[in-house]
């Protein structure tokens, strides 16, 4: 793709932000509302990670040390909550908002007052879900997936329930909104195949978010029934089935993985593309493959139930099904791989994070095929291999993306280059540290431990102890990462339009910093 | 691939503007209101969030009403509406397709493993925990009753609303609400086809009828529920059956009334405003379409809840 021919005729219809915070509390514009939804994520990430370094500290050696059970299992659930809904979905839909609109060639999001509403309710959100905090009864200890009965009979879980909806809210109008944005305002000539492939994995996973949310809504509504007005969902007394809970929230909760995954696939197809200079290999199987994940998610939600005693036939289905996700998985891993085979590789911070995600997330991506043979795993449920697993696919996965992302798009965001050497510092850092934390959490969940416990047997102690000392090294890398962005926001080597000499893509046909208003009037894609 | 600018038509982005916020703040009086009353500590807060969040819907969507009709729409925004709004029924669909998954789980396994049913640990738990329970739809005795008699907290209910147990069709609710559901979406139908042919007049009549089936409806149902609540013993509380039943036809409910305010604003734009051209009408297409989905989950429900 060669640069935009013509430069668009400016109008000055359009003013510029308005001054102050009125900027950000009104704002339609979607680098700004990009720009909210990343800071808000960053300020969860910070947040929910204290919560995990007080869960590590705790877990730090044997017996009760810092906190109660009960603050424990409060710290695991939030921990969880605020990672899934406040870090990385948000983070997710920040880039989404920031780079679709530049990426398709279209002048904003399709519906941009909703996006801001999309954005501001979740501060809503969240606090009403952190105000239980101040309350008696304190903040939910259900775990994040809220399993009845036990969130039934937990105190304040209507102000969870609420909170919930909220998000729930939140996520399916940002939801439509993408869809509308990607099948109604590409540029003319930008056919769906032509379409990056950031832009593919979010309308994929924006229909995947529609498809659940509501199901969210659902599980949640049927638990504030149960719990407050004598309804018997989930309570087999009145003929009902705690395990029907289980069934309704998992037909979300699968799919939710993915809506945290894919846009990571996306991503890291751009910037290994990108560094390697050469094109990715594979582009429509790359889709193809993502279309099939989506697909398949649908199908294969009762693997988180392995143990409750279902029906001999559902077993055998969940576990087919599940392993069938590790074939357009594979397909993915391995565009990448031969997309880096004879490139002209460099190791930029963004580079080495994208490597990283391929390599520790097909690791995560092995023990969840593990985790998908019934027999095996009812050996493993609910011990750290479970933790394990899913804190591979999330942090050197999800997370690592986001950084990634971060790192790729910064220059283009601020109009500065960030310090490379910080960069690659702050990679090294959290690429040893969540080594070090979750690599032994595999060998105490094989040995038995069982998670969502605040006390656990002395032998495993030694692996507990490294996994903390990795959180905290991981942990507080993150405030390096903290530093290095807010330095570049204000300064550094200017950044050319361009950027990376291998970057392909509209965003990087227009000016760093990406002027306020991009394709007023909709670039033309030739050939 | 090269790029040139195009002489396209300008997609209207605009400006600034304070009501989401203000949306996000209403929601937040609303969400905590809501969960006080839920918990019993009054409504005062939720009587306030409800004016504040209704009152802000309201001012939002006059004012993209003002918009449409400044003529800053172009067809491409047009568009966008249209793809929103399909893929905000999507999701409704999959908020309904939670409940009416609900339903059939417990109905053909959650009942049956508590009789005694099923190959797995499931029917035996069942069979130790509840030997006299017996599995039938609906359960007209929960297996805490089968257990307890009657010191049961959560008994089955007198009757049932099933066709099969009704005296007479000429007495039986839902045959009505049936029968005014599914004319309303001829109704609405027609008046599409009027406003089509530019006969204001007729589509005024059609979508007044449909407005008035919408909350005879609304009535009809409340009927229903006053029959259930005192005569036939089946409330929320009255073991799954109730849960489901009320739980499937109060959300179904919610959405008729919901469906019903959406059209008569949509009359109140016609008769009032004159607004609306045969050619562009998007508020009230959006409003049928509603409609018509709202009618298909009653067709569902008809099937599922009253007859099978």
């Amino acid at each position: 793709m060669s640069a935009v021919v013509e430069n668009h005729d400016h109008h000055d219809d359009h003013h510029g932000p308005k001054k102050g915070i009125m900027r950000w509390l009104t704002t339609t514009n979607h680098k700004d509302i990009g720009t909210l939804y990343l800071w808000f994520s960053f300020a969860a990430f910070l947040l929910g990670g204290a919560f995990a370094m007080g869960i590590r500290a705790e877990l730090f050696e044997p017996g009760l040390q810092l906190m109660d059970p009960i603050r424990y299992n409060q710290l695991v659930t939030m921990h969880g909550l605020i990672m899934i809904f406040g870090g990385v979905m948000p983070a997710f839909v920040g880039l989404a908002n920031w780079l679709i609109p530049m990426q398709i060639g279209a002048p904003d999001m399709a519906m941009p007052r909703m996006n801001n509403l999309s954005f501001w309710l979740l501060p809503t959100a969240f606090t009403i879900l952190l105000s239980t905090a101040f309350m008696e009864g304190g903040m939910p200890g259900f775990g994040w997936t809220f399993y009845a009965p036990l969130s039934t009979n937990y105190p304040n879980v209507a102000y969870f329930v609420f909170a919930i909806h909220i998000m729930g809210a939140s996520s399916i109008m940002g939801s439509i909104n993408v869809v509308v944005t990607i099948m109604n305002m590409r540029a003319p000539g930008m056919t769906l195949m032509k379409m990056p492939l950031f832009v593919w994995s979010w309308l994929i996973t924006a229909y995947l978010l529609i498809a659940v949310m509501p199901v969210l809504a659902g599980a949640v509504t049927m638990l504030l029934m149960d719990a407050y007005f004598g309804t018997s969902f989930f309570d087999a007394a009145g003929g009902g089935d705690p395990v029907l809970f289980q069934h309704v929230f998992w037909f979300f909760g699968h799919p939710e993985v993915y809506i945290m995954i894919l846009p990571a696939f996306g991503i890291t197809s751009h910037i290994i593309s990108t560094f390697s200079r050469k094109p990715l290999f594979g582009h429509a199987s790359m889709v193809y493959a993502m279309v099939s994940i989506a697909v398949l998610s649908f199908v294969v939600w009762a693997h988180h139930m392995f143990t409750v005693g279902m029906p001999l036939v559902a077993e055998l289905f969940f576990m087919w099904a599940t392993m069938l996700i590790a074939i357009p998985t594979g397909v993915k891993v391995f565009n990448w791989c031969a997309t880096i085979f004879k490139g002209s590789i460099t190791y930029e911070t963004p580079m080495l994070f994208a490597i990283a995600f391929v390599v520790l997330f097909t690791i995560g991506g092995f023990s969840g095929l593990m985790l998908a043979i019934t027999p095996a795993d009812f050996q493993y449920h609910d011990t750290y291999f479970v933790v394990a697993h899913f804190h591979y696919v999330l942090v050197p996965g999800a997370v690592f993306s986001i950084m990634a992302a971060v790192y790729y798009w910064l220059p283009k965001w601020t109009g500065n280059m960030y310090d490379e050497k910080m960069g690659r510092l702050h990679f090294w850092l959290s690429f040893i540290g969540v080594n070090i934390t979750f690599f032994p959490q595999h060998f105490v969940g094989l040995a038995g431990m069982p998670r969502r416990y605040a006390d656990y047997a002395l032998q495993f102690a030694e692996w507990n102890a490294v996994s903390s000392v990795g959180a905290f090294l991981f942990g507080f890398s993150q405030l390096l990462f903290l530093y290095i962005v807010v330095k570049t926001v204000f300064a550094g080597k200017k950044a050319t339009p361009q950027v990376w000499d291998g970057a392909d893509g509209l965003e990087w046909t227009v000016d760093s910093p990406a002027p306020y208003h991009t394709f007023d009037v909709p670039p033309k894609i030739n050939g | 691939m090269n790029t040139e600018s195009t002489g396209h038509q300008k997609y209207y982005v605009p400006e600034s503007s304070s009501i989401p916020i203000i949306f996000a703040v209403a929601m937040l009086f609303f969400g905590v209101g809501a969960a006080d009353a839920v918990m019993g500590k009054g409504t005062t807060l939720l009587f306030m969030g409800i004016v504040a969040v209704v009152s802000t819907m309201a001012y939002w969507w006059s004012v993209v009403i003002r918009e449409s009709q400044a003529g800053l729409d172009t067809p491409q925004l047009n568009t966008s509406y249209v793809y929103g709004m399909a893929w905000f029924i999507f999701s409704e669909v999959m908020f309904f397709g939670a409940f009416f998954g609900a339903l059939f789980y417990i109905r053909t396994f959650s009942i049956s493993w508590l009789g005694g049913e099923g190959p797995t640990a499931k029917g035996l738990a069942g069979e130790l925990l509840w030997p006299d329970f017996e599995a039938t739809w609906p359960p007209m005795i929960t297996p805490e009753e089968s257990l307890l008699g009657d010191q049961a907290v959560t008994k089955g209910p007198d009757e049932n609303m099933y066709l099969h147990s009704i005296k007479s069709l000429a007495t039986w609710l839902p045959l009505y609400n049936t029968v005014v559901l599914l004319t309303s979406s001829a109704t609405v139908h027609f008046a599409h086809m009027a406003l089509k042919d530019n006969n204001r007049k007729r589509f005024n009549f059609w979508l007044g009828v449909t407005v008035a089936l919408a909350f005879i409806f609304v009535i009809l149902q409340a009927v229903e529920y006053y029959e259930a609540y005192s005569h036939l013993g089946l409330t929320l509380n009255t073991g799954v059956y109730g849960t489901t039943f009320f739980m499937l036809t109060g959300f179904h409910g919610m959405h008729v009334l919901i469906g019903g305010i959406f059209l008569a604003t949509q009359l109140t734009r016609s008769t009032g405003f004159n607004h609306f051209t045969d050619k562009e009408h998007f508020g009230f297409e959006a409003a049928s379409w509603y409609w018509h989905f709202v009618d298909v989950v009653w067709v569902c429900l008809f099937l599922f809840v009253y007859i099978l």
